[in-house]
């Protein structure tokens, strides 16, 4: 009945060399075998009650955006996407050809951004971030997972960072940073292995490999704030993780003990992250657990919350506020993930003087389509980003403004890469620029 | 950072005080004759000194008798400053200050963008284009990670390896402080070159020398107590992992392990490893604790070989140490910096609830008390007291065998125990800290703790 | 056929309900015994505050995104499940039962009341198939399990409703009737309509992760 009229993903194949290699070493025992591995062996009651209680009612439909962006298209309902890998791994028992791990790897690495909207959506409460991160898993342990986004994971196990970033170069882009902020604030420090600082900052590894501004602005807003802080210097400082969304839990876990054990040797008392989303969900949400912690060994808190405190305790005075109406996008990671939806709000009417509200808006907001690693498994996948985000293109384009605050890394790549395409006019915003542009900064030269 | 002597290294390869209390017998005590009871103020002010910019965190000398802090002075050059003197040198930066326990003063300084070793203000003769991660152990050598000419390795005392790498990160040192090890990638890889990282371009290098092989993923090399032997954590591909010793993989693998670690008596090599989704503990490969922990990890041998003690989870959400697989019946849900005894028959434990309310926890026992923060315990020489530096509400103190001292610091650091007396008695804890802006040594008895 | 049909509301009866309980306890124990096995990392965030929070909402029509999002479907299913259970345990013809197994005199609906709900159990039977059969979003996703279900839910529906119209044979559609109520119940643990004793546990997950975890919430 099913598969008549909408082929789904096979008629949407898009080459990736990686997906390729790995299907091509796979055989029906093999994939049997690691699919009964994951879902007899690693997943239990929680997968087998989704599995058995998805009611195959279609409300969850109109929550996805790739699904409203394909006019409805069925097979990129969240139902639609469980029902072509997860549901039929688990009705087949893991017996299916080696050409449908390959679609389903591209379902579930770059039709879905595990941005969990269709939680708002299932009246039985089915995740289905949770079944396509599982889908991922069985993927990862197949070797079938995209060329671009295994090697960022590669790049995490040889290096303990997203980039391929060597210790040394890490410490460089700090001192570089801190010498190019002493000409602005002649006093400023980026304090290394501050032992018993107030808190630990860490941030991903694209900031010291391309975006070290953001570097320079942290440090700037946290020197001219007053805060006790510190940067390690050895890996831990990367709280990344594309491990985690390509099914690698193992080095997910290597990855969080590492970044939290780092936290513990400096004695510090919490850990403030930099505005991603991905990354707080792995150190809040996902690696915390694989490691036995039921909660966080050292607190998480992210930089909108850390902003909110700054500006709520009076610790940053803003000189002026930014003019320009701009419009919040909600990180799914910090808002579903974290509820931060009304400090995020707070700090941005602080800093601006006009905010136009998307429709929908907080925790209701469509998602960037770039987050859960589907902006890093790369070129050959940015149009099914693009496509499939064309409702976000809509969203945007009817608040009328030029800019968006968006508090998260992967947020920014993948509203740019959309507000390009369908020649938005507009441009993103970190809230650490419009801090660092609109504060007070008693120590500039 | 952290005044760690030889030191083996936490999942990931950072320098991390050893479980094992080894580390007691190299620590050089003060001159028997500081060890007079009573209070000592080395200087009553620690204050920037005139025409100095800044004056950045002060460090203490083991002894107690001297600090120094990293200062930016009127010329924006960086140099040390050891009690009221600075080096003669100025540096475009200064980084990563420590004592080491015979008193010498090290620090990693630039100038020019070419970086090295300043020993007593003394650079080594070369520069470099890094120097990161100091090390030093009981022989004195001044170790360092180094990058020239984007080769990698290590640098002992201003030489570095004969052999440099493609990249080299998880550095180690052998307990004699002499011979180095780090994780380096033997030949280069191309962008998104999965196949050659699949193959394996990692390995470790023991002074320079790689082993024969390479691996997918290599970490924590850590030396025997020979100092001859190597094991490390390797990953054979994907969701294999197993342990390595000098290059050799165990015939078993598993979906994940954690640092190995030599049984000093007899060269085994212990690691946890995990198994069906829970974390137990191999033996030269074969299965040694039933793996039916949540967690498992940081695994220490007692020097004779008779114990292995692990930080474990017996339910999830809910850890504490085990003991040759039995779990204390304290449980918390963190648990932190495990320290045997010096005859490791002993343990000592931090333990927090979300890194508030610290506890500390000795033989499965807890001390009466809460702290906002707790550093690493110490033992006695002898194996019977226990010392733990302290925070609470912004003043830190040492607590001994659970009971406070009278005084409080606003900022201490680690207590250092007197040489081991037969019965204990006489026995006297060095305390160092600054107090109302004075730096001080309190050579401290039993008696100066609250009861 | 009378022999039948007083072996169905007899002997039948009782192993229907021991089926379904019986069935029941088994597949939550076990499924509960494997959620301690293999989903600590998520049972142990179950929190009875935010699961009721969250059941309350869902319970409540149009009071979160999906319901608002699907009015068709919100208005459909309260009616379909308000209506089944209501029919099921005070349908006129039900409380004889209860008396004649239990001894026990339970209220039951007017014989109107029960006739009209029956017949839009049956309609609301009809707009599921049809959303089932028209809409793509549904169409795709559905399996002969799903057909099963609204059967299994359907029939005893449509031959109650016929017996009680007198309309075909009365004894055989009695028979049917009870019979396949008998089958649904004996389903209930072991088909997808297990949703009425697994659903409570996923939406109060739900409901704890996004209220204890994620402060978010999930509606
Ligand atoms: C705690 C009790 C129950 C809850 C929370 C519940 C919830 C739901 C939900 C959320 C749906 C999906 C929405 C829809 O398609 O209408 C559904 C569908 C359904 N339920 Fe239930 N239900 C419960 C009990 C029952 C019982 C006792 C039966 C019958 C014996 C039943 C029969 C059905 C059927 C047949 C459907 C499928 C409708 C379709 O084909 O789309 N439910 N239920
Ligand atoms: S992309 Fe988001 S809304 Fe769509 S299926 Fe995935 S988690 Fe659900
Ligand atoms: S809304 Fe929930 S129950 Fe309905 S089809 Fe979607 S996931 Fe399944």
């Amino acid at each position: 009945m099913s598969a008549t009229e909408f082929s789904g993903i096979a008629e949407r194949r898009i080459e990736d060399a990686n997906l390729v290699r790995g299907v091509s070493a796979l055989t029906r025992e093999r994939i049997e075998r690691v699919v009964k591995a994951v879902t007899k062996g690693e997943a239990g009651a929680r997968l087998a009650v989704y599995h058995e209680t998805c009611m195959r009612c279609g409300m969850c439909a109109d929550a996805c955006h790739y699904c409203i962006s394909h006019d409805g298209d069925p097979t990129y309902s969240p139902v639609g996407k469980m029902e072509q890998t997860m549901w039929k791994l688990l009705r087949t028992g893991g017996k299916v050809d080696p050409d449908d791990i390959y679609g389903m790897a591209q379902i579930a690495y770059t039709e879905c951004n595990l941005c969990r909207r269709c939680v708002h959506y299932c009246p039985v409460g089915i995740d289905t971030g949770y079944v396509m991160g599982l889908v991922r898993r069985i993927c990862h342990r197949l070797g079938v997972v995209p060329l671009y986004i295994q090697d960022t994971a590669h790049s995490h196990s040889g290096t303990m960072n997203q980039m391929w970033v060597k210790d040394d170069e890490w410490l460089d882009s700090l001192v570089w940073q801190e010498d190019e902020a002493r000409g602005e604030i002649p006093a400023l420090r980026i304090p290394f292995d501050k032992e018993g600082a107030d808190f630990l900052y860490s941030v991903i590894a694209p900031e010291p490999k391309f975006r070290t501004q953001l570097i320079y602005q942290a440090a700037v807003i946290f020197d001219q704030a007053g805060v006790d802080w510190t940067m390690p210097s050895a890996p831990g400082w990367d709280n990344s993780d594309m491990c985690m969304f390509t099914g690698d839990y193992e080095m997910m876990g290597r990855l969080k003990r590492c970044h939290f054990e780092m936290a513990q040797k400096l004695k510090v008392r919490r850990i403030v992250m930099g505005e991603c989303g991905h990354a707080f969900r792995s150190v809040y949400d996902v690696g915390n657990r694989w490691l036995g912690w039921k909660n966080h060994p050292v607190p998480i808190v992210h930089s909108v919350e850390f902003f909110w405190e700054l500006l709520t305790e009076g610790k940053i005075k803003l000189a002026k506020k930014f003019d320009e109406p701009v419009t919040i996008h909600d990180p799914c990671n910090i808002i579903r993930g974290r509820g931060l939806m009304d400090k995020l709000r707070e700090v941005t009417h602080a800093l601006c003087s006009n905010v136009v509200e998307m429709s929908p808006t907080r925790e209701h907001n469509l998602c960037c389509c770039a987050g859960g690693g589907v902006i890093n498994c790369g070129p050959p996948f940015k149009g099914v980003r693009l496509a499939g985000n064309k409702a976000k293109a809509d969203q945007l384009a009817a608040t009328g403004v030029h800019t968006v605050v968006a508090p998260c890394h992967n947020c920014h790549g993948g509203l740019e890469d959309i507000i390009h395409h369908y020649k938005l006019g507009m441009h993103t915003k970190f809230l650490g620029d419009l801090i660092y542009d609109c504060m007070e900064k008693p120590g500039a030269a | 950072m952290s005044t760690s002597t030889a030191t083996p290294q936490t999942a990931h390869g950072q320098p991390e005080a050893p479980p094992a209390a080894h580390a007691a017998a190299g620590l050089p005590h003060p001159d028997p004759g500081d060890w007079e009871p009573g209070r000592r103020v080395i200087a009553p002010s620690f204050a920037p000194l005139p025409g100095h910019q800044w004056q950045e965190e002060p460090l203490m000398s083991h002894d107690g008798m001297h600090v120094a802090a990293v200062v930016r002075q009127e010329d924006d050059s960086f140099t040390m400053r050891v009690d009221d003197e600075v080096w003669d040198a100025g540096f475009d930066k200064v980084w990563s200050p420590r004592f080491l326990p015979d008193g010498r003063l090290v620090a990693i300084v630039q100038q020019d963008g070419e970086w090295t070793v300043a020993v007593d203000g003394e650079t080594w003769p070369d520069t470099y284009g890094f120097i990161w991660s100091l090390l030093h152990g009981p022989a004195g050598k001044v170790i360092a990670a180094v990058q020239q000419d984007m080769r990698y390795g290590m640098i002992v005392d201003g030489e570095p390896w004969e052999t440099l790498y493609e990249n080299a990160n998880n550095f180690a040192l052998s307990p004699d402080g002499r011979r180095t090890a780090a994780v380096v990638q033997t030949v280069p890889l191309g962008q998104a070159d999965i196949e050659t990282f699949t193959r394996g371009v990692y390995s470790v290098a023991v002074d320079g020398e790689a082993w024969g092989r390479n691996f997918m993923n290599v970490w924590t090399p850590v030396f025997d107590n020979r100092n001859d032997r190597v094991a490390a954590q390797v990953r054979l591909s994907h969701s294999e992992y197993t342990v390595a010793v000098n290059g050799a993989p165990w015939p078993a693998t598993f979906p994940c392990v954690w640092e190995p670690c030599f049984d000093p008596a007899t060269g085994a090599v212990a690691a946890p490893v995990r198994k069906d989704g829970r974390w137990g503990m191999a033996l030269d490969g074969t299965l040694l604790w039933e793996a039916r922990f949540f967690q498992c990890w940081t695994p220490a041998w007692s020097p004779d070989g008779r114990h292995l003690w692990a930080i474990v989870a017996p339910r999830y959400g809910s850890f504490t140490v085990a003991r040759d697989a039995s779990p204390w019946p304290f449980a918390a849900p963190v648990v932190t910096d495990l320290v045997l005894s010096p005859d490791g028959a002993r343990a000592a434990a931090l333990a927090s609830h979300d890194n508030a309310a610290w506890q500390v926890v000795v033989d499965g026992v807890v001390w009466p008390g809460r702290w906002d923060m707790a550093w690493r315990p110490v033992f006695s020489p002898c194996g019977r007291h226990v010392a733990v530096r302290v925070k609470d509400r912004g003043r830190e103190t040492v607590l001994l065998d659970g009971r406070p001292w009278r005084e409080a610091f606003t900022t201490a650091w680690d207590p250092v125990f007197g040489p081991a007396t037969a019965n204990g008695a006489g026995m006297a804890v060095l305390l160092r800290g600054i107090r109302d802006g004075a730096c001080e040594r309190w050579v401290a008895t039993p008696d100066d703790f609250r009861a | 056929m009378q022999q039948l049909y007083n072996f169905a509301v007899g002997p039948l009866t009782w192993v229907a309900w021991a089926v379904f309980l019986g069935g029941a306890a088994w597949r939550l124990g076990s499924m509960w015994a494997l959620a301690r096995k293999k989903d600590m990392n998520a049972v142990a965030y179950m929190d009875v505050r935010f699961a009721a929070r969250s059941m309350a909402r869902w319970a409540t029509p149009f009071a979160t995104l999906g319901w608002r999002a699907n009015p068709a479907v919100t208005v459909a299913t309260f009616a379909f499940h308000i209506s089944l259970g209501l029919l099921l345990l005070f349908a006129p013809g039900h409380a004889v039962l209860w008396d004649y197994a239990f001894g026990v005199n339970v209220w039951s609906l007017p014989e109107g009341v029960a006739d009209v709900l029956t017949v839009l159990v049956i309609l609301l039977c009809g707009f599921f198939a049809w959303r089932r059969l028209q809409l793509p979003t549904v169409r795709f996703v559905t399996r002969p399990m799903d057909w099963l279900v609204l059967a299994l839910v359907a029939v005893p529906c449509v031959t109650a409703f016929l017996a009680k119209q007198q309309i075909g044979d009365n004894l055989l559609l009695s028979t049917l009737h009870v019979l396949s109520g008998e089958a649904m119940l004996m389903a209930l643990p072991f088909t997808r309509l297990s949703h009425a004793i697994f659903s409570p546990f996923t939406r109060a997950y739900m409901g704890s992760e996004f209220g204890g975890v994620r402060h978010c919430p999930d509606w």
